[in-house]
Order: structure tokens, then sequence, then C-alpha cells
């Protein structure tokens, strides 16, 4: 048999081709977006995909299909199952015609997410199984699972990730792909109209479907014991599973492949056979208050920390009682924090919202680093959207008077997500908003993706490329105007001009992401350190090709990508491209 | 095959680490062993500290190797490689390349990059090779080849075939790239004597 190495998304697109789903939708988002790109990459010949405008969009999208008998589904990371949260509660009452599957991924640690929230809970709150895997082969083989429990059960599959297992490679042994039935739609008005006479006799399915759903727990094989020595038993599941047998092999252990809902015979039987028993788990109780449900308290988050990743250390400290561990490092090593790329066509709208003393409301995205020093240009940042929302309600606070100090700063693709409805509710609530779309023609945090705004699908095609001024005229904005943030002086003019008009204002700043840039790059810019006053204007732009070395000016050749931001805010001409440098000695 | 590496991986963002830990995992997998590989990405192309853990042996459960048990440390960045050292075991094997990046917080003057970092190292190590790999690859006409020395230098330290490093290589280097990143390896391979 076939085997690769794969990483726990990698899988997942693998094993949606092999269970025969047939629509898979996404909008990226980390640690989840590598599930829809290598469905993109390797399997778009048998599985339409598509990035969907958000996540929302994404669960309605597959919903459909599964509607119309086809086999779905849908990825995205923990913050847009709270997006997608809407259709997710109606998509548990109509249940699955084709096999649907919601993949979350999960983020402990907050390694690129606002928040820690633990979606196995949405399980128990939508009334919906949750599969967990515990590395890459499993991965590919819960998708297979869950298409089967889903048709068997009517009922969508939560599938729950975290970056550890997202990200993480491992071996996986590759299977065909099995045969779907041929979509075909058929009319069912009772569970597709979730009118409230349809909606109660909906949820009487749902409890039944779930008590179902635990009798199956107790028989599904990836629920099962390891039986080992008896005097520690431990109930785990996804990664923790893999640190558990990392620290205490000898142990009796309960993995749980589904964690919602639980199979109370199983647990019960396995608690009795072992003398102490612990469930380990990262983040909430989840398993610990289903367990305690059973009325059998183990030792669960007592000792296992309620927060941040688990490691091998943490876990084996949680089971011998002691203190969390926290890692020895040296006091002396000045961090490394993340920085706006060199070059990023950001940095200069920064460096002027900065200087103008705005207030900034400011979004989900690379784009949130402005709000770190040297730019420190951004004042709040909330959610997909909350940008333009929140500086509407602070110019209600503060008074149209103050609405020119206030500015809504936009990803190009998290303004399509989530701030056009914004912009609209500005207009129509008689606002003076200021909307800055920093437009750089991708989805850059996540890894470059295409979007409605710049003309390309996931499949490769050619579509059409939105219009963001003609989007903002129509719904009523009356400064609307597209710059280059590469032009110094553009910039400015535009900023002010914007900012000082009356209506609603939407700018675009329209300039290519610089990694994408990269094979376009120019010459590296350089400093005349005679001319050099040692003012460090430049170095306001936050840029990491600029540096300072005996109180003059430095850039990286290696790093500097030649925007020429940097050269046209020095005010004394120091810095230049390296032929104007050899024309000067020429002279 | 009772053998068993944990490998740890650290540099800046955009520095090719992911790429390194790839083309080691693939060479051991060529060779029959458990792999689990874990990564951080999001961050990784923005500039910031990056970590990545390859583990091989017969059977691998965490990706994630405890704090203390790394055999080896493959530095891309001086003051990334001293960050971690703590990680690796009182007898395991630093590879470092000494070129430096400057964090913000120095670049902008606001902090110093720490001096001695290679004494502080050399305490913490059983065995320390240091090269610089930067220097190595612009001779080689492109300084994203530093991966690929780094490679180099960690095949000579590690039980695995050369035949599985230069298949694995091949595997994963984009065809343009692969003449110049099989020079980088050599280059890598001879800085060990």
């Amino acid at each position: 048999m076939d085997k690769e190495l794969l990483s726990g998304n990698e899988a997942i697109a693998r094993g949606a081709y092999e269970a025969g789903v047939q629509v898979a939708t996404a909008y990226p988002g980390t640690p989840s977006t590598e599930i829809l790109e290598a469905i993109g990459k390797r399997y778009k010949g048998d599985i339409y995909c598509e990035w969907s405008v958000n996540e929302k969009v994404a669960v309605e999208v597959a919903m459909g299909a599964s509607f119309a008998g086809a086999r779905a589904l849908s990825a995205m990371k923990h913050v847009g199952l709270n997006v997608a949260a809407d259709p997710v509660f109606s998509l548990s009452y109509i249940g699955a015609t084709g096999g649907i599957i919601i993949v979350t991924a999960d983020d402990p640690y907050m390694h690129s997410s606002q928040n820690e929230q633990d979606n196995r809970n949405y399980g128990r709150h939508a009334y919906i199984p949750v599969l967990e895997p515990s590395d890459s082969q499993e991965c590919k083989d819960y998708v297979v699972w869950g298409i089967k429990i889903s048709e068997e059960f009517d009922t969508p599959v939560l599938l729950r990730l975290t970056t550890r297992i997202s990200h993480s490679k491992s071996i996986v042994e590759l299977g065909e792909r099995v045969e779907s039935p041929e979509p075909d739609y058929v009319k069912e008005l009772s569970r597709r109209v979730i009118l409230p006479a349809f909606a109660r006799k909906l949820r009487l399915k749902v409890i039944k479907r779930l008590k179902k759903l635990a009798e199956f727990a107790e028989i599904f094989p990836e629920n099962r014991v390891e039986m080992n020595d008896t005097k520690i038993g431990i109930i785990t599941s996804g990664i923790s599973y893999n640190y558990v047998k990392e620290v205490a092999p000898q142990a009796s252990v309960l993995k749980l492949g589904m964690v919602y809902p639980l199979p109370p015979y199983m647990i019960k039987k396995f608690a009795e056979s072992v003398d102490d028993l612990y469930v380990v788990e990262e983040l909430d109780p989840f398993i610990e208050t289903e367990v305690n449900r059973l009325g059998i308290f183990p030792k669960g988050k007592s000792y296992v920390p309620l927060y941040y990743e688990l490691n091998p250390e943490r876990v084996e400290c949680a089971l011998k009682g002691e203190p969390d561990p926290v890692p020895e490092m040296p006091e002396d090593a000045p961090l490394r924090p993340p920085v706006l790329c060199p070059g990023c066509p950001h940095a200069n709208v920064f460096y002027h919202l900065h200087r103008m003393k705005m207030i900034v409301t400011g979004d989900i995205g690379c784009y949130t680093l402005g709000a770190l020093p040297p730019l420190n240009a951004m004042d709040t940042c909330v959610c997909m959207g909350a940008s333009v929302t929140n500086a509407i309600g602070i110019e209600k606070a503060l008074g149209r008077e103050n609405a020119k100090k206030i500015v809504a700063v936009i990803g190009d693709s998290t303004f399509i997500h989530s701030g056009i409805t914004g912009l609209i509710d500005a207009v129509y609530n008689k606002g003076h908003s200021n909307i800055i779309i920093l437009d750089n023609r991708t989805t850059a945090m996540t890894g470059h993706q295409p979007h409605p705004g710049t003309g390309k699908t996931l499949m490769g095609d050619e579509t059409f490329e939105l219009n963001y001024e003609e989007l903002a005229k129509a719904c009523g904005a009356t400064y609307v105007k597209t710059f280059d943030p590469y032009d110094v002086e553009e910039t400015a003019e535009t900023l002010k001009e914007a900012f000082e008009h009356e209506g609603v204002s939407v700018i675009v700043s329209k300039r290519e992401c610089a990694l994408l840039a990269r094979d376009r790059w120019k010459e590296a810019m350089w400093v005349d350190v005679e001319m050099c006053n040692g003012c460090r204007i430049c170095l306001q732009l936050g840029c990491p090709a600029l540096g300072i070395v005996d109180k003059k000016a430095v850039i990286d050749e290696v790093l500097c990508i030649g925007c020429g931001v940097c050269s046209q805010l020095c005010p004394e001409d120091a810095i230049k491209t390296h032929k104007e440098a050899s024309a000067k000695e020429v002279k | 095959m009772a053998k068993k590496w944990d490998i740890m991986i650290t540099g800046c963002g955009g520095q090719g680490i992911l790429l390194a830990s790839e083309i080691i995992a693939e060479a051991a997998m060529l060779e029959g062993y458990d792999i689990k590989k874990a990564d951080v990405h999001g961050m990784a192309q923005r500039g910031g500290s990056v970590i990545s853990t390859v583990r091989i042996a017969d059977k691998v459960y965490s990706p994630l190797i405890k704090y203390g048990d790394a055999d080896i440390l493959l530095a891309f960045e001086l003051l990334e490689g001293y960050r971690v050292s703590k990680y690796v075991r009182d007898d395991g094997v630093f590879i470092v390349n000494t070129q430096r990046i400057n964090p913000m917080p120095v670049a902008s003057g606001r902090e110093k990059y720490p001096e001695g970092l290679e004494d502080k190292i050399k305490c913490n190590a059983g065995r320390v090779v240091f090269l610089n790999a930067l220097d190595i690859a612009k001779e080689l006409g492109n300084f994203r080849a530093v991966n690929v020395v780094m490679i180099g230098v960690l095949s000579r330290l590690m039980d695995l075939k050369l035949d599985s490093w230069k298949k694995a290589i091949e595997r994963l280097v984009p065809a343009k790239h692969l003449e110049l990143n099989m020079k980088a390896f050599e280059k890598g391979r001879e800085v060990v004597g």
C-alpha cells in the first residue's frame, strides 16, 4: 500500500477524496487553510472546491450540496465556526442527505488567533457528533468515518482538529476513492423549511439521534481501550493521546476517537478496572464534564492546565501532581516578534496614520502587526469586519465633529468577508466613516489565497474581479479613490482628502503583497552615509531591511526589495538606488 | 534499527526552515522509520522566530520533543540557536549557522544583539559545529541555499544513507534549483572534517 508523509490538513483532504466527497468549501484561516489548498492542488478533478466569501457562506454552500445528495465538507478555523454557527445549528435539525462534515481547526496557545475557544463545545450545543483525530492517519480515516456516520445517523459531523494536528506531519497509508451516490435533488419540505411547526418535530428527532449516537459510541472501533498496568487509567483524545503514550507508556488508556457523545458503559467499565483515573485533555474540561455526568469523578482539570497547548512535559508534571513546568529561556536574548515584511505596502499607510494621530480601528490579517512599534498605528482588532463597525460606534459616541479623526483599516479579503455590511450600515445610519481597504491583491496572512477581488478561483479559473470603487459607490460612499501606497505624496494627499470629506469615504490602498511580487523585486536601496544625518525617520516605517549602525541608517541588501518608500521619506535624500549612487560618482 | 533522533530546527521566518525539516523527514522515511514532524505556520513568513521539530524512531507518538531531550539542534541563526539551547540534552549536537539577523528591537536600536553567544552555546552542548552558511550560499550564487547547506552538515552527523538524502532533496526542491541545491548539500558536507 502507498504511504505518504502528510500533514493533518493534507490528510483531511485525502480523506475527503477517499470518502467520495464531491463538494468542499472553506474560507482560509490558520490552522485550517491547507485542507482546501490540498484539495485544490491534488483532487480538483474529483472534488468541486471553492474559497467561499466567508465561513457562513462556506457551510451554506456545502449544505446545499448535501440537499442535492452530494457528499460535502466545509473547513474553517475555530473562530470561523462562530461566523458559521447560524447555519450549523439549523443543519443539525435538517440533517444530512449527502454526508456532510464540518471541520474546525482550533488553536490552543493562539499561535495565530485571537482566542482559545474549544469547539468541542459546539457538539454539545448543537447536538452533533464530534470526531477528534490524534495524527494524520486518523485525520484521513475520520473523514471516511464522518461521512458514514453523517449518512447513517442523518446528522452533520463536526471534525475537530487543533493546530498541532493540522500542522504536524506523519505517515499515512493511502486508500482508494469510494463510489459516492449520484447527486439527485428530492424535495423534502418538512425537514428543509425549518418553520416552527416543522422545527418542533425536528427537535425531537435530534434528541433521539443523540441517544442512538451514544449507543454507537460503545461499538465505534475508534473508541478503544489499551489495557496495561491498572494502577493508572487515562481517558484522553486528540493530540493529548500522544503525549500520554510518550510520558506514561505503562498506563492503561481509553482513547476516544469520538468525543461527543461519549460511550457511558465503556467509560464506567474502564473506570472500574483502574485504581486511579485521569482525564488528559487540552483546553476545556469537555470530556471530564461528560464523565462527571456519569457520576464518575476522575482527576482532570485540577491537574491538567486549562490554558495553552499541552506538551509532553506538561502532561508528565500533571500526572505526577507537580506544578505546570515553565521552560527556562535565556533572559539576555532579545525577542523576535513578527513584523511586516520588507517592502510591505501597508507600512507607508500606517506610518501616515500614526503621524496624523488617528483613532484606527483595525481588523484581522498581516496588517494587524501595524499595531506594534514603531508603527503604533492601530487601536482595536476584534474579529473579521469589526474595524468598520467599531468605527461607526466610536463616531456615534464621540460625535460627528470627531469623525475625521477616526478611520477603519481593513484588508481586501477581510472587507469582502465581513466589511461590506458595515459599510452599508455606516451610510444607512448617516455616518461619516473613513474606511481604508488595504488591497494587496491576495489573502496574505494565510499564505496567499485568491479571493473575489483577485479574479481567480481556488480551481485556478479566471472569474469576475470585484471592483471596490464601484461597490463603495453603490453602497453610498461619496468619496471613493484608489491610491498607490508606494507613492508617499499620493498617499498623504489621499488620506487627508478622505478624512476631511463630509460623507462616508472609502479609499483603496492598492499594491501587490511584497512576498508575491518577489520575482519583480527591484535592486536594493543604499544609504549614502555621508548624507545621512541619523534622524531615524526611515526607521519609523518598521521595515525589517532598515537598521541603525553607528547612528546612521543601514539597509540589508538581502532583505530590501527596493520599494523606495524610505527614500521618499528621507529629508536628506540619503537613500538611493545603486544606479543613482554610481551616477553621482561619475559626476 | 533501534535508533532515534529528536531534531529541533530553529531560525527566522523566510530562511527555508520548513523545507529543511521536510528533507530530513523524507530522508528518514525512505529508510523505513516512523516520523512525526511539527511546524508552526502563519507567522513563519513574517520574520518571527520559527521552530520545527522532526522526530525519527521505530515508533513515534508526540510530534513535540520534551524540554531538554533534543538530540540535535540545527540553528539557522545564532540568536535563535541560543534561545532554545536548553531544549537540547547535555551531550547533544549543535549545528549553528553564525549568521546574525537583527530582530526588530535590535534593528531599531532599542536593544543590543547579545555578544559571546558562540561561547554560551558551547557551554550547553556536547558537540558543536559552527559555520557561516550564508557565506557558503552566497559563494554558490544564491543566499536562499542556506537551508540545504545546513542539511549537508547534518547529513554527516546522522546515520542515514547518502542516497536517501539526495533522493529527498530531489523530491522536494524545485527542479530548476536542483543543481544549485546539490552543490549546497556537498558544500555543507565538506564543513565537517
